[in-house]
């Protein structure tokens, strides 16, 4: 027996009442371990909406368009003779167009609305193929010069786009009203743009659709990606020329992936910055409640405390007794808030995979529940140091008296 | 410096010189013990008796070393304990004094093994040592079926005898009972008041405190009889059992 049984024993004993001043350490402590647990799922989510797994492209689009798929509706679209410019950058390696339009898709007596993205022939299809890193799931790509065929993102297979029916290879579905074979099904991507897109030729994709030369973005490569900003000021350089624009009103946009990802960080850093100052309000009015507990508990047990004075208990030993029992009972609230954070964070991250079809496994980090319990206990035993001191310093035959 | 006669402490284990113990009951100053010297024997049975109000809790408080004196000089076994911190008193008191109480005042939260370990634990000894002597003890005063009952869940006659038991715990050469029997029926009360006797057999110094002129002449070799805070007379009993 020692001080912990003792605690043991007194926190079972603890009314319904103390336990509800553990509610905001136990908050404190969920909305951190939640947090951390979405966040970093939510920073995997968001990275690969990016698409184009590699982190190495540049994107080019125009700007000053309204809200949708990049580079639509916009007033000033990019062109074919944009990216044939900016192909002959030497800062350049390798530049494709990317057109997306929106139309309908007509399969199993069902009708969907969604993306359609071209696929150019010859060396920019190599070039399109391996920045998406496109593998089949199922069937085969498309090659050079094929019409009428398509091949269409995970999501089809996996019957998530709303028709009822998966699709494979060999199926025929029509889109804006003509019909096409599919001749093969994409490997997952983990990302909604790309699994749910429906790939053609760029032939294809222009007669359904009559864009003639404009484009929608332009993914660039660069020569020396250790030189990608110079890459990114030689395009910008290009377009404002082609554009004719001046440094400061100009109608395109070019990115950097980790420009990017930076500015999805900062968001995400701010919502956390946020949750964290909130979690920190829940535990400093947790260890409030938990001062007024044990100071309640003080007085509940002076008696008791009389008691251990008299069969020889020192002051610090009843220190102890209070402190650890405390810090007990912090622990106690931290323990629930790990716990049901790890199931909001858990089922956080199944809604984001649910919503925007990604595959993002929930993380439990260990590091991160033990350091959730350590602080919380400490936090408890701080906060009992006051009543505490109180019980120590109980003279013993007042106390006895109860 | 006024005449001071010498105490032998191979003989005397609790001497109290001239004490006086005031408590402050709002204006006015409540002389709870009023100048008091005394001679507790080594294996004595000493009973302090007195009406309520007579000062003989607070006189006990000071005996077993849980009170300070306002005035004057408390000696446990040659030990002025009037000079110690907080922390040497508790020391002291856990090693060289066990209580009984009228209200057992056990800890509820224990069971009724560990209500007899925990003095043991708050002096330092081992596990395997505390275990070994609890269940000794335990079985002395036949409660080791007992052992994992909670207080609740057994007698009060069963309850004042852990109390016993506690006291025990660390071996302690005093016991100081303060009205063991108040809240037991006469029978039980006996066999507590028996089993207290075998003790004082044993050599340890018992001091009762009790209201009741009965059982301190039945039990008690030497009687302080306090009134107002001062002892009246002093009588020694001759028993026959």
């Amino acid at each position: 027996m020692n001080y912990f049984t003792l605690a043991y024993r007194n926190l079972r004993k603890k009314g319904l009442r103390s336990y509800l001043t553990l509610l905001g350490i136990c908050i404190g402590i969920l909305a951190v371990v939640s947090l951390i647990t979405l966040g970093s799922g939510l920073k995997i989510a968001v990275g690969s909406q990016f698409g184009v797994s590699s982190t190495e492209l540049i994107s080019v689009e125009a700007s000053g368009g309204l809200l949708g798929p990049p580079g639509s509706d916009v007033v000033n679209p990019l062109t074919k003779n944009d990216l044939e410019e900016i192909k002959k950058l030497s800062s350049v390696k390798g530049a494709i167009g990317r057109k997306i339009e929106t139309g309908k898709l007509e399969f199993n007596n069902k009708v969907v609305f969604g993306y359609a993205s071209n696929i150019p022939d010859g060396e920019d299809r190599k070039f399109i193929y391996e920045q998406l890193e496109a593998k089949p799931l199922a069937g085969r790509l498309l090659k050079d010069g094929e019409i009428g065929k398509v091949f269409l993102g995970y999501n089809f297979y996996a019957d998530k786009v709303g028709l009822g029916k998966i699709i494979i290879p060999g199926n025929k579905v029509k889109i804006q009203d003509k019909e096409f074979e599919v001749v093969g099904i994409l490997e997952k991507k983990g990302s909604f743009i790309f699994d749910n897109l429906v790939y053609m030729n760029e032939k294809d994709l222009q007669d359904l659709f009559n864009y003639e030369d404009s484009l929608d973005y332009i993914d660039v490569l660069p020569t020396d990606k250790e030189n990608i900003e110079k890459t990114k000021e030689d395009i910008e350089k290009l377009l404002r020329r082609l554009r004719d624009v001046d440094i400061g009103s100009e109608d395109f946009k070019v990115s950097t992936p980790e420009a990017s990802l930076k500015q999805v960080n900062s968001i995400l850093n701010a919502i956390q910055i946020f949750v964290i100052i909130i979690a920190s309000i829940s535990i400093f009015v947790g260890a409030i409640g938990i001062i007024n507990t044990m100071g309640t508990s003080v007085l509940e047990r002076k008696k008791e405390i009389g008691i251990m004075k008299a069969i020889g208990a020192k002051n610090s030993q009843i220190f102890m007794q209070f402190f650890i029992e405390s810090g007990f009972l912090g622990l106690i609230g931290g323990g629930i808030g790990v716990i049901l954070g790890i199931i909001l964070g858990y089922f956080g991250i199944l809604g984001i995979n649910n919503f925007i079809g990604s595959d993002i496994q929930p993380q439990i980090n260990f590091f991160l529940i033990f350091f959730s319990l350590v602080g919380s206990f400490t936090i408890g035993a701080l906060a009992g140091i006051l009543p505490a001191m109180k019980a120590a310093k109980q003279n013993p035959v007042e106390a006895l008296r109860g | 410096m006024e005449k001071k006669k010498v105490i032998d402490y191979k003989k005397v284990i609790i001497h109290l010189h001239d004490v006086t113990k005031h408590y402050p009951m709002g204006d006015n100053i409540v002389k709870a013990v009023d100048g008091i010297s005394l001679d507790i024997q080594r294996g004595d049975f000493v009973a302090v008796m007195g009406p309520s109000g007579s000062g003989k809790s607070t006189a006990m408080n000071l005996i077993g070393s849980l009170d300070m004196p306002t005035h004057g000089h408390i000696f446990l076994d040659g030990e002025d304990i009037s000079l110690l911190d907080e922390s040497e008193l508790a020391q002291i008191r856990g090693e060289n004094v066990g209580f009984i109480f009228q209200q057992f005042n056990l800890i509820p939260t224990l069971t009724v093994k560990e209500n007899v370990v925990l003095p043991m634990t708050l002096q330092g000894l081992f596990e395997e040592e505390r275990e070994e002597k609890a269940d000794k003890i335990l079985q002395r005063l036949g409660l080791y079926d007992r052992k994992d009952h909670y207080p609740n869940q057994i007698s009060g006659g069963e309850q004042q005898r852990v109390a016993i038991a506690r006291a025990l715990a660390n071996d302690p050469e005093v016991i100081l009972a303060d009205e063991p029997t108040g809240n037991l029926d006469t029978k039980t009360g006996l066999k507590v008041m028996d089993f207290l006797t075998e003790l004082n057999k044993e050599g340890r110094t018992i001091v009762l405190v009790t209201h009741s002129p009965e059982l301190a002449k039945m039990y008690a070799h030497t009687v302080y009889w306090l009134k107002d805070g001062k002892i009246e007379k002093i009588t020694k009993e001759r028993k026959k059992r």
